[in-house]
């Protein structure tokens, strides 16, 4: 393996034994982990006193799923692997719905887990659970470690899996047992995974075909999802846009991989359920559809057969269970993105395409994102654009799952990579807060916005504790509409507006943050927003501003399921015009 | 169209690796057939041999999710080539003294042997490709069956080197200790016996 942090020999020959623990602490050390997220119990307190006098900063979090989330905001926010621990049985569940979401967004994360001693495991022990068991459809790799001589190893292949081929979660599991034996460690550690070979050099013959049909192409569009972030090819795509003269769409994942202010021109935003029109409208009638690390989600594609029906399909992808997977590939690439885009680069010839640019424009123009702002009531759209306004899109937004990661979607000027974190596949609800603490720990040098919902926000707001205590000043944001809103939004459309448990009496948000020792705001008036974002932004510390919007405002556009992607409701403004959807 | 596929699946030996696969199969919808473990020459490998059916699509994206396992070292699709297909029955039929000459007959035309008898029935031991082993227990329905186990088909290809054919075809004949060849098998009707 090419990789130097894997093939390393252990500086000094050691012929004393040292405690599972120890090997366990030093792999970390070497593997670079500068922080831990997590929750203690029994079954994982001989590692917790390890970490006792560790370098490695550790953030306790109030709940394992927080911890969970916050390595894996980490890590979408640095680049690096997330790793978070916790005990056995009952911490070790709630670490589940955190290793789902970042198996579905192919977020590297290590999971620690305590467990019981080898010799009483399967005996419903107490704190016992089969967490390998049941982590096995929820993380891209799970072991539970036998033997303290395997430690090192065990966990070196854990943060190589985690990080390389299509990222993903990776769990250890330690019995007690492991954790205090003693061993004399062997002078190298090898590993063994010879079914493990992450193929990331792209076929030559592949990518001259995939730029053959680019350069013959009239009318094509690059789209581009998180993998191009996973694989650090944001400099490249942006070379293959710009050279080739192609507009790009992003999913949810990829926004901020490609520039929507300083590339506006080649921009098209988001597609998808919730997607503009115009990117939309320029995947349905493509000619040549270059997707880049995406994987072709239900909530992009539409009704399946009727997606992007005039298109030949490019499709660059690191895992070969992508290709073709829920639409048929015509040009498959197999690798990193970056190596292929590299190799691809000089292959592509610049065109002007401006019959093609022309009709992009004037879906832009036509169908551009709107909402009422002659509206009296703080609209929550109004809310994310001056955020959005006052940041300049520097800050990194993390977002809750429903209408207000919609909106933030929509409205958010995106322009770095790594600055917008949401969970997409799996769709967690109280993703964005921990997921903020996470990167605010990565990141401290940046302003950490989390946009939130009222129904979200509770999910893990427990862990207002944890930033307190970590000192972290993170705006949290909450659009606060006293609704599960997506949800509420799909029963007034598709139920006959029976909002059945939808409603959400929701606490006092401000003294909730205060009495946690956080600074609270309650914004009520359209007239306040501006101002209560300035002081929200400028707060040295963590600041929960609740803004009490529009309680029944929906998403638009709007893709129903099962529905082509250029069947779009559009709402009701009358600022629509109507138009050729197909050109 | 649907079709069946048998893939051949090396595998790592280790705890949990069955489940991984298993389960793999039941997260994704795949059905299973038939699927048998077995250790190899290596002892830090193991083979398993599975049978599936679907579409090509389905069976491209089963092959695509095998291969992504990390404890999966290699898999092929064994219907993609020539191979020797094997399944083991073991089958005990009611069968009162007077008939026990007319099975035993029976079950020698297939290359069985019997390897238990009591005088209520007899239990037969019979190997060869999933067909003939379906036709032989249709055969055998008319008596009664007590009790049946078979262990699912294990395959190796065909080694496709020059010269090197099975046995059976080198020689015209039928190979004696595994039955028919694949083309021998194909006459043999799936549903003899059933009225």
């Amino acid at each position: 393996m090419e990789d130097p942090i894997q093939t390393d020999v252990l500086p000094s020959a050691p012929s004393e034994p040292k405690q599972g623990t120890e090997l366990l602490h030093e792999e970390l050390l070497h593997q670079g982990v500068e922080v831990m997220f997590g929750y203690g119990g029994g079954a994982i307190m001989p590692m917790f006193d390890r970490l006792y006098d560790s370098p490695i900063r550790f953030v306790l979090s109030r709940h394992e799923q927080g911890a969970g989330h916050m390595a894996d905001g980490y890590a979408r926010a640095t680049g690096k692997v997330g790793v978070c621990i916790a005990t056995s049985g009952p911490g070790a569940t709630n670490l589940t719905t955190a290793l789902a979401t970042a198996y579905m967004d192919s977020i590297p994360i290590v999971a620690l887990t305590g467990q019981v001693a080898t010799s009483i495991i399967g005996n419903d022990a107490f704190q016992e659970a089969d967490i390998t068991g049941i982590t096995r459809s929820i993380t891209k790799y799970n072991v539970l470690v036998q033997d303290v001589g395997d430690l090192r190893r065990v966990v070196r292949e854990a943060f190589y899996i985690a990080r390389t081929g299509r990222p993903g979660p990776v769990l250890v599991d330690l019995p007690k047992d492991v954790q205090m034996g003693c061993k004399v460690p062997r002078p190298d550690v090898q590993m063994n995974l010879p079914g493990y070979r992450p193929r990331r050099k792209g076929h030559m013959r592949q990518i001259k075909l995939a730029a053959e049909a680019i350069n013959a192409s009239e009318r094509p569009v690059l789209y581009v999802g998180g993998g191009v972030l996973l694989a650090d090819a944001v400099k490249e795509l942006r070379e293959l846009a710009l050279r080739g003269n192609i507009p790009v769409t992003t999913t949810l994942l990829a926004l901020g991989v490609f520039d929507q202010v300083a590339d506006a021109r080649l921009s098209l935003e988001m597609l998808g359920m919730h997607g503009t029109a115009y990117a939309n409208y320029a995947v349905q009638n493509c000619d040549v559809l270059v997707a880049i690390g995406a994987r072709f989600d239900d909530r992009v594609t539409g009704r399946v057969d009727t997606f992007a029906p005039r298109a030949r399909i490019v499709h660059i992808d690191i895992d070969p269970s992508s290709i073709s997977k829920s639409v048929k590939v015509d040009i498959p690439v197999v690798g990193d993105a970056k190596l292929i885009l590299e190799e691809m680069l000089p292959l592509i010839k610049p065109r002007e395409r401006t019959a093609w640019f022309r009709q992009i424009e004037e879906w832009k123009r036509k169908h551009p994102l709107v909402y009422d702002r002659s509206s009296s009531r703080i609209k929550p759209q109004a809310v994310i654009e001056e955020i959005s306004r006052q940041t300049a899109g520097e800050a990194i937004i993390t977002t809750g799952v429903g209408q207000h990661q919609m909106w933030a979607a929509q409205f958010c000027r995106c322009r770095h990579p790594r600055h917008f974190i949401t969970s997409g596949g799996l769709g967690t609800m109280g993703f964005g807060f921990p997921a903020a603490i996470g990167a605010q720990v990565g990141r401290p040098d940046r302003t950490v916005v989390d946009i939130d919902g009222d129904g979200s926000f509770q999910m893990t707001i427990t862990e207002i504790a944890t930033a307190v205590e970590q000192k972290l000043p993170i705006k949290v944001v909450i659009l606060n509409n006293g609704f599960q809103g997506m949800v509420r939004q799909w029963q007034e459309m598709f139920f006959s507006r029976r909002y059945c448990a939808t409603r959400l009496n929701n606490p006092d948000f401000a003294k909730v943050a205060e009495a946690y020792g956080a600074k609270g705001m309650t914004i009520r008036e359209k007239a306040d927003v501006t101002d209560a974002v300035r002081e929200l932004l400028a707060s040295p510390m963590l600041t929960v501003a609740d803004f009490h919007v529009e309680p029944e405002e929906n998403v638009y556009p709007m893709v129903a399921v099962g529905k082509a992607l250029h069947e779009m409701d559009m709402g009701a403004l009358p600022s629509w015009e109507p138009t050729e959807s197909m050109v | 169209m649907e079709r069946k596929a048998v893939f051949s699946v090396l595998v790592q030996n280790q705890p949990g690796v069955l489940a991984r696969v298993a389960g793999m199969f039941a997260a994704r919808n795949y059905n299973i057939d038939s699927l048998v473990v077995g250790r190899t020459e290596d002892p830090a490998l193991s083979r398993m041999v599975l049978v599936t059916s679907g579409d090509e699509a389905t069976l491209e994206q089963i092959r695509k999710q095998l291969g992504k396992l990390v404890s999966v070292v290699k898999v092929r699709d064994l219907t993609e080539q020539p191979c020797v297909v094997r399944d083991l029955l073991l089958i005990q039929v009611a069968c009162p003294p007077e008939r026990r000459a007319e099975l035993k007959h029976v079950a020698e035309i297939f290359r069985g042997g019997i390897v238990d008898v009591s005088s209520r029935s007899v239990t037969i031991q019979l190997t060869g490709p999933e067909e003939k082993v379906e036709a032989f227990v249709e055969l055998c329905r008319p008596y009664g069956i007590r009790e049946l186990s078979r262990t699912g088909v294990i395959a190796v290809p065909r080694d496709s080197s020059q010269g090197s054919q099975s046995p059976a075809i080198r020689r015209g004949v039928p190979d004696a200790a595994a039955g028919e060849t694949a083309s021998a098998v194909a006459s043999i009707p799936r549903r003899t016996g059933r009225a």
